[in-house]
């Protein structure tokens, strides 16, 4: 029994016992909620078809492995798996593009590989970065970012970094 | 628009790469195949999801992200002085990283956004040092269950889909400092 094996269970029933304590309809809520998270997949899913082919295409044609080769003297001397390089130039772009080359990764490798668990730990420790900066900005009417895409990057880098370094050392 | 070019960019590369590799025959096949993969996906892991969307509302309704929240202010007030001066815009602030710890994307952009209008006041279109904070802030993620990620892995049969949770919770803390740090010497390098 891990730790991990345990937060599911104690999460739903801590959320339950503190919610009815507080006089909240735990019942009506969650499924309110679970209907929200139906709309988030309704609205994923046609991006999601989109993607999933293109990356099917990219893959199948060679030019995936291609790309890989080609970064991997460098990914490797970083400590990164080439494997998941078509990850790096997307997680910063497309939110939905970067779910749909980590699943494919996931699938192709296993979601307990090494590879695949790099590829769900980078999924899930950053932010779609430009799309974040554009909605930002975008609606306060900012149009000298300074110095915010550098610094956002930044951290996008290092959390590439740091996700292999981690799978590694924590879960090696 | 970037999409667009992203998308045709990466249909075109694949036939060009499958002309020139001799697996162009094999491409209409994947393109199938990705399209069904994608459904797939969404249906597999469309169970949790959903429960831990409803969770995370039953969090919201009763309190519990509000309590979260609160821990976060005097955090805040070290790193956006100027901003928490402003009790409305330091409210927004915390409920708005709560909100993006426990993963209700939905609801943390718009607190984000009423934040940054509140901060972006009069600055004539030019971001604010706390501004760009804020927004390196939201765009390097801090959350503590990566659901859909958590949800992907046991549509793919994962022995523990949430097993990668330490690892994510370093590599996205590392990052956040990360992008403050560079932030922060950034705007000095900048002034001079």
């Amino acid at each position: 029994m891990s730790l991990s094996e345990l937060v599911v269970p104690v999460l739903l029933c801590f959320t339950a016992c503190y919610a009815l304590g507080k006089r909240v309809d735990v019942y009506t809520a969650l499924t309110r909620g679970a209907e929200e998270g139906l709309n988030v997949l309704v609205h994923i899913l046609p991006s999601l078809i989109a993607l999933l082919t293109a990356v099917y295409m990219f893959r199948a044609s060679g030019a995936m492995e291609y790309l890989g080769a080609l970064l991997a003297p460098a990914l490797e001397r970083v400590g990164i798996p080439p494997e998941v390089a078509p990850l790096l130039f997307i997680r910063p772009i497309s939110g939905s593009g970067a779910l749909a080359v980590g699943s494919e990764l996931m699938a192709t490798y296993g979601p307990d590989s090494y590879i695949g668990r790099v590829a769900a730990v980078m999924l899930g420790s950053s932010e779609t970065t430009f799309y974040t900066i554009a909605v930002y900005f975008g609606s306060v009417g900012i149009v000298k970012t300074r110095y915010t895409i550098p610094a956002s990057l930044c951290a996008d880098a290092v959390m590439f970094l740091t996700s292999a370094a981690a799978v590694r050392v924590l879960m090696g | 628009m970037a999409m667009a070019w992203l998308w045709t960019g990466m249909v075109a590369v694949s036939l060009a790469f499958g002309i020139l590799t001799g697996s162009v025959g094999e491409l209409g096949n994947a393109a199938l195949e990705g399209a069904s993969a994608a459904v797939e996906l969404c249906v597999a892991m469309a169970g949790i999801m959903c429960l831990w969307t409803g969770v995370m509302e039953v969090m919201d309704q009763c309190g519990l992200s509000a309590a979260l929240a609160r821990l976060f202010r005097p955090l805040l007030r070290r790193l956006l002085p100027e901003a928490s001066r402003d009790e409305e815009t330091l409210a927004a602030i915390s409920a708005n990283l709560s909100a993006n710890l426990l993963g209700l994307g939905n609801a943390a952009t718009p607190l984000g956004i009423r934040a940054a209008r509140r901060m972006a006041q009069g600055c004539g279109g030019t971001a604010s040092h706390e501004l760009c904070l804020l927004v390196v802030l939201n765009s390097a993620s801090i959350q503590l269950l990566p659901t859909t990620v958590a949800g992907v892995r046991s549509a793919l049969g994962s022995a523990d889909p949430f097993d990668i949770l330490p690892a994510v919770w370093t590599a996205s803390l590392l990052s956040v400092l990360a992008g403050l740090a560079a932030a922060k010497l950034l705007a000095r390098i900048t002034r001079g």
